[in-house]
């Protein structure tokens, strides 16, 4: 059954060879000019007081990223749509209420005129508040616009946000529950232990990173670094929401997909699959707050009367980004193929997940999830567990040769009979 | 009858070898060459590290990845594995002068998961390691199960396909992290042979399939119910092996079956010699 499907792979293999080595070109020249939306990077820088302190190689902290600034302005992808914003600019005073609403666009984003932008850059000067959390949401109005364009905030600061109760974390998070592809990255300029806690809640929130900056050219290699991240090409997963139950969950097709889900929520998705099709999923779910030591995931997948069909599972502990699992099922071809129409199979797909945290923490919004699903076709099953059925091994030698020999020694002795009979 | 199958299974053996040895020859000039946009050429290893599974960085075994970033990133990369290897990978990460004031030991742990995302587990190598507060470097191995052709959907056996490699710092004190940290990754897949050559194939490796750029940019707004071939097709292009994914039905099982069926059927012309009639006496008395 495996040799007749040899001419039928081998014609498949000249195809995709084929296709492979006509449809790169195409594909790249198609493109070029209609492209995927440009990624876009806003910078926010933290201008206040604080900045004057000289402790990072000698000069003050503004006049560091001041440097840093220039170097990274230089190395700034084509592509990329860069803008700056700052925050505590302007208002040196002494009324919270002011001070915590002084951030302001220095460079909007776009297309990037690098000497305008390092004027822009040259003309700060150290003054008011750390409004981080205005900041943010200053920074995520600047990006809108193009839904799937990749979006990348790169918040420099020494200092914790001066401007509670508007948690900045909480902040960061919100904005990474919209769905629209944002992450954070924050740089602590000589950062104490509380400006460390709360840029690395920042980060985790949206899957971004933080770093704890000592010298110049760690700053500019860093934020040169991010900027360069941003223009990497990524695929954008597409926001949906699983149901409660299989039988109201939406209907997926083969591709990538977000979604939020809370403590130990349960989210349905269902998916067609033909007979001769192979369903491939794989979920992680992100730890993006403080959670508990211990944790898991769960993917199921489910006939729709209710019966487990495969399951994927994986439980962990420590510091962790994502928690993974993933499952195939292959449903296997029908074997009179032209008689009946093939109909497709729906399976649910089930996510769980075994996270939980202080009560302290809050639950909404939910875990980051991020779904995929391919359908490809099903694997040959094989017939034998060896390859082919074949042997190997000395064990194998041995007995053919033992077997060869008695059957060669049999008939020796049989012809020798026949011979003494005939003769008889 | 049997000695002219078995001449035909010798024959066939033999034309597969030159097959396999042709093409490998013919893979191998274009290498140098081929400078690919998209991240797979072989000609230099990856200076930079993804952050997540839909951004991990591609390299290749024998390829020696490096990356910087900060202690607590969590850095990806992903390398392709074919049946019948057994992939080892090596990651070392050192901390730079200035990072030396560390106020604790970080625990530094390498995870590799496959194509779905599944973690595999290490068969051995230090996985998990501290690094003490006064040292500059850690290295972890992890040395996966063989790779099969195939296997049962309910199992977790490495699969042909991609996989990630996640390093990152598993346990440290808050001060310690966001530090300059530079990692090299590298990862070595030798051939175990025929004895872990299993039946069945996967009909597409398990490569990461849709997240992947170049698989997408066809797959967002097309993917309707028509699209097996096209799922296929998407599935297929993550990071290849150098010389592309094995056609799965060479493995060494041919040359022993072939050679022990030639050993028998020796061994049945040898014990016919000792057993046959002699000629002698049977000449005269025959007629």
């Amino acid at each position: 059954m495996i040799i007749s499907k040899w001419p039928a792979a081998a014609v498949c293999g000249l195809v995709a060879t084929l296709a492979v080595g006509l449809f790169p070109p195409a594909a790249a020249a198609a493109d070029e000019p209609t492209g995927k939306p440009a990624p876009k990077v806003d910078l926010v820088l933290d201008v206040s007081g604080s900045m004057r302190t000289r402790d990072i190689d000698g000069q003050s902290r503004m006049a560091a990223a001041k440097q840093a600034f220039n170097e990274v302005l230089d190395a700034v992808p084509q592509e990329v749509e860069l803008g700056i914003r700052t925050l505590g600019a302007d208002y040196p005073g002494k009324d919270t209420k002011v001070g915590c609403k002084d951030t302001k666009q220095l460079y909007p984003v776009g297309p990037l005129d690098r000497t305008e932008a390092k004027t822009a850059v040259a003309t700060l000067a150290p003054t008011g508040w750390t409004p981080i959390g205005p900041a943010l949401l200053g920074a995520a109005d600047d990006l809108e616009g193009d839904g799937d364009a990749t979006r990348r905030i790169v918040l420099i600061t020494d200092g914790e946000d001066t401007c509670a109760p508007l948690d900045p974390c909480e902040v960061a998070r919100e904005i990474a529950a919209k769905g629209i592809h944002l992450t954070i990255d924050t740089l602590g300029l000589v950062p104490d232990d509380k400006t460390r806690r709360q840029l690395t809640c920042i980060a985790e929130a949206t899957g971004g990173t933080f770093t704890s900056v000592q010298h110049t050219d760690e700053l500019s290699r860093r934020v040169t670094q991010l900027v360069d991240r941003a223009a990497d090409p990524v695929v954008t997963p597409v926001a949906t929401e699983g149901a409660a139950r299989c039988a109201d969950a939406p209907r997926i097709k083969p591709g990538l997909y977000s979604d939020r889900e809370k403590f130990s929520e349960h989210r349905w998705y269902r998916v067609d699959v033909l007979p001769g099709q192979e369903l491939r999923a794989s979920v992680s779910v992100g730890a993006d707050r403080a959670v508990n030591q211990d944790y898991g995931v769960l993917l199921r997948a489910v006939t729709v009367h209710g019966r487990e069909i495969v399951r994927g599972s994986e439980a962990g502990d420590g510091r962790t980004d994502v928690i993974s699992s993933g499952l195939r099922y292959p449903k296997p071809p029908l074997d009179n193929e032209d008689e009946v129409k093939p109909a497709a199979e729906t399976v649910c797909l089930q996510v769980s997940n075994a996270f939980s945290a202080p009560a302290s923490v809050k639950t909404t919004p939910g875990l980051p999830v991020e779904l995929t699903v391919d359908l490809v076709d099903s694997p040959d099953e094989p017939s034998d567990l060896a390859a082919f059925g074949l042997g190997r091994g000395w064990w194998l030698l041995g007995t053919l040769a033992l077997t060869g020999l008695v059957a060669g020694l049999l008939w020796g002795w049989l012809s020798r009979l026949r011979l003494v009979w005939r003769s008889n | 009858m049997r000695i002219t199958g078995m001449f035909t299974g010798s024959l066939l053996a033999g034309v597969l070898l030159l097959g396999t040895a042709g093409s490998a020859v013919a893979d191998e000039t274009p290498t140098p060459t081929g400078s690919s946009s998209d991240g797979s050429d072989t000609a230099e290893a990856p200076t930079e590290a993804g952050t997540s599974f839909r951004t991990a960085t591609a390299f290749r075994p024998g390829q020696r990845a490096t990356a910087d970033g900060s202690s607590g990133d969590y850095l990806y990369w992903v390398f392709p594995a074919d049946a019948g290897q057994r992939p080892t990978v090596t990651a070392k990460v050192t901390l730079p002068e200035s990072a030396a004031a560390r106020k604790g030991a970080t625990t530094w742990q390498v995870d590799v998961y496959d194509g779905l995302r599944r973690r595999q587990p290490c068969m051995y190598g230090a996985q998990t390691k501290a690094l003490a507060a006064d040292a500059r470097t850690v290295e972890l191995r992890c040395t996966l199960r063989t790779v099969r052709a195939w296997a049962e959907p309910w199992s977790n056996d490495p699969l042909p396909g991609s996989y990630y490699v996640r390093l990152t710092v598993l346990n440290a004190q808050e001060v310690d992290l966001g530090l300059p940290v530079r990692a090299e990754i590298e990862a070595a897949t030798p051939d175990k042979g025929g004895a872990s050559a299993v039946g069945g194939q996967l009909a597409v490796p398990l490569t990461p399939g849709r997240t992947t750029v170049s698989a997408a940019d066809d797959g967002d707004g097309s993917g309707t119910d028509s699209g097996m071939g096209d799922g296929a097709r998407l599935a297929a292009s993550g990071v290849e092996p150098e010389g592309g994914w094995s056609s799965g039905w060479w493995t060494d099982r041919w040359i022993w079956t072939v050679a022990g069926g030639v050993l028998g059927a020796l061994a049945g012309i040898a014990g016919y010699t000792l057993a046959r009639p002699s000629r002698r006496p049977a000449g005269p008395s025959g007629i």
